[in-house]
């Protein structure tokens, strides 16, 4: 089961005496070509775009924003504009900024509790139904995020199974709103929205921790408490940093689960006003802006993960 | 007293037995397991059942019946032509992803794989950068590209397609150097060491054995594709583009009816079966190579 039976068909990344051999230089290069080539038009351009916009101007006549691709030319006022309104606490983006780290930290949290116990369960004592429940833990990743929302309508709505359940039991008089802007609502389907994400690395990684390590603690007499706080948890701290991250950075991004489950001025994250935005030519550069700004946020936790897989990655199949 | 104090202390120990005892019973932790899979699962296969009532309602059950798929004139899946139309796009825009992304990721798998030049890093660095970099990003940067620089391509179905392209090409670039990375290369320079050409090596020895890789990516694709919803809707322009997720979404603002519920599900089945269908696929050939499915996983960059 180790890695050791596998090992020798596996070769280091490092050291790959004779991979090269027979092929001519611009062999495999050429294979990147397309690849390389899409990035740059497709993901490495708009970034450019991105910067033109927020830093462009304004069409005069049809108030349309107009791209500015020389950087001597870039005109700062409509960032600045948009950050003094993050900063200041009257400014319109300022209660979206706060609202968004809050629920987003909070759904990061929620995520971990319910995703470590679920990916240690998964690991380690699943036993034989660990295929079934492996299936059933990627089901979610498949199916339509937007029909899992629908489905939390149906049951949260006036008429839906919660509430006449709720009423039945004789616990509340009339129906819950549950679906006009409740802040706990929304986070709650933040956190089903994206604890798959939560649980993908933190499974690998429990499931990496040699059997002999937790052997060796508990001969040596170590508690199953301590067995688990002094040998399991440490060898996930990666994980759980990667589970945060990659369950965190999607849900910046969010507008979606926002309305259509809270859909209230005051439950209204980044990712509302960028959107909403877009739809008024006046206002789109103000949307760039706003993408900047996340992006300058976002950028070293990405970096971060990035680094650290390749590293992981790397010792693994070296 | 002490006696007392002795049984608190004995409940105590076995809660905490329970909670990490990697070789007791932890019925607590199959509590969690169960739990998750109820949480996770059960509302969609609730909406699912929905799809099937015979009234309007997708909360209160009023009996089985297929209107919402077929019988309805006006509202069913099979007449509205709206939702057909989505269904349509859906399928459109899935299987164009998968043509676009499938052979630029494997080429891009193939040079990672063996191609040590300086470039390969940093290339694959952009790459796994925009994987992971949220998609309403990559969707506003690509929905302002082709307002105003690519004004020709414009928005639409094309820049959709070519925004679930990107999406998309690290998925198949991920699963198929995972697969070359486990695999090695004896076999490739045994090909070579009996006179095999470089190319000849690729086409009859590293591609059939990468075929179900190929083929999982491929499905993989497809199956996220259908149920893409931020990118496809920043980048749709007329009603013609709209998607089944974007038809969920509108009628979950608006109005819900169990017609949506049914496009739904049907897109449910059609990527589960997908998925499935892969699953079996690549399980059957790489346990024929031997090399087995760990070796694969844990190449894998999570």
């Amino acid at each position: 089961m180790s890695s050791s039976d596998v090992a020798p068909r596996q070769r280091s990344i490092a050291a790959a005496p004779k991979a090269d051999t027979g092929y001519p230089r611009w062999f495999w290069p050429s294979f990147a070509t397309p690849a390389m080539l899409y990035l740059l038009v497709l993901f490495v351009l708009p970034f450019y775009v991105i910067l033109s916009v927020a830093f462009g101007k304004l069409d005069p006549i049809f108030q349309t924003p107009v791209l500015v691709w020389n950087p001597l030319k870039w005109d700062p006022g409509i960032l600045s504009f948009t950050i003094s309104n993050i900063t200041h606490t009257d400014g319109i983006y300022h209660a979206a900024f706060i609202r968004t780290f809050l629920y987003v930290a909070v759904s990061m949290l929620l995520c971990l509790l319910i995703g470590y116990p679920f990916a240690y369960f998964l690991a380690r004592h699943a036993g034989r139904a660990k295929g079934l429940f492996l299936a059933l833990f990627f089901a979610p990743f498949w199916f339509s995020y937007m029909l899992r929302m629908l489905a939390w309508i149906g049951l949260l709505q006036d008429q839906g199974s919660i509430n006449r359940a709720l009423e039945n039991l004789g616990l509340i008089g009339a129906p819950y709103p549950f679906l006009a802007g409740k802040s706990w609502v929304l986070i709650l389907g933040l956190v089903y929205g994206y604890v798959p994400y939560m649980v993908l690395p933190l499974y690998a990684g429990l499931d990496r921790i040699p059997n002999a390590h937790l052997e060796a603690a508990r001969d040596l007499g170590a508690s199953p408490a301590r067995t688990f706080f002094r040998v399991t948890l440490p060898q996930t701290w990666q994980a759980i940093l990667a589970g945060l991250i990659i369950a965190g950075l999607p849900m910046f991004g969010d507008y979606f689960t926002q309305q259509l489950l809270a859909n209230t001025v005051g439950t209204k994250m980044i990712g509302n006003f960028i959107v909403d935005s877009l739809d008024v030519p006046i206002f789109i550069s103000r949307g760039a802006s706003l993408i900047l700004v996340l992006m300058v946020i976002l950028v070293v936790p990405i970096v971060y993960y990035l680094w650290n897989t390749t590293r992981a990655a790397r010792a693994r199949t070296a | 007293m002490s006696a007392q104090a002795a049984v608190g202390t004995i409940r105590r120990r076995r809660f905490r037995d329970l909670l990490t005892n990697p070789w007791g019973r932890p019925r607590f932790l199959w509590v969690i397991g169960i739990a998750y899979v109820v949480w996770t699962l059960v509302p969609v296969v609730t909406a699912a059942l929905f799809s099937f009532n015979s009234t309007r309602s997708i909360s209160i059950w009023s009996g089985f019946s297929l209107r919402w798929y077929l019988t309805d004139p006006n509202e069913s899946v099979l007449h509205d032509p709206d939702l057909r139309h989505a269904v349509v796009q859906s399928l459109k825009l899935a299987t164009g992803a998968v043509l676009i992304s499938v052979p630029i990721g494997l080429g891009f798998a193939l040079a990672l794989d063996k191609w040590r030049g300086r470039g390969s890093g940093s290339s694959n660095f952009v790459m796994m950068f925009s994987f992971i970099t949220p998609e309403l990003i990559l969707a506003v940067s690509l929905f302002l590209l082709f307002l105003n620089p690519f004004k020709v391509i414009g928005l639409g179905t094309s820049s959709q397609l070519l925004g679930l392209g990107l999406l998309a090409i690290p998925y198949a670039v991920i699963i198929v150097r995972s697969r070359l990375l486990s695999m090695g290369v004896d076999l490739e320079e045994a090909a070579m060491d009996l006179g095999a050409s470089p190319l000849q090596a690729l086409r009859r020895v590293t591609l059939p054995l990468l075929a179900p890789a190929i083929f999982a990516s491929a499905a993989i694709i497809f199956a996220f594709s259908l149920d893409d919803f931020v990118m496809v809707k920043q980048l749709a322009k007329t009603g013609a583009d709209q998607t089944v997720a974007m038809a969920i979404y509108g009628a979950a603002r608006t109005a819900p009816s169990p017609a949506v519920n049914a496009i739904g599900t049907l897109m449910l089945v059609a990527s589960t079966l997908v998925i499935a269908l892969a699953y079996l696929v690549y399980r059957r050939s790489v346990r024929r190579q031997g090399a087995g499915f760990r070796a694969d996983r844990d190449a894998l960059p999570v």
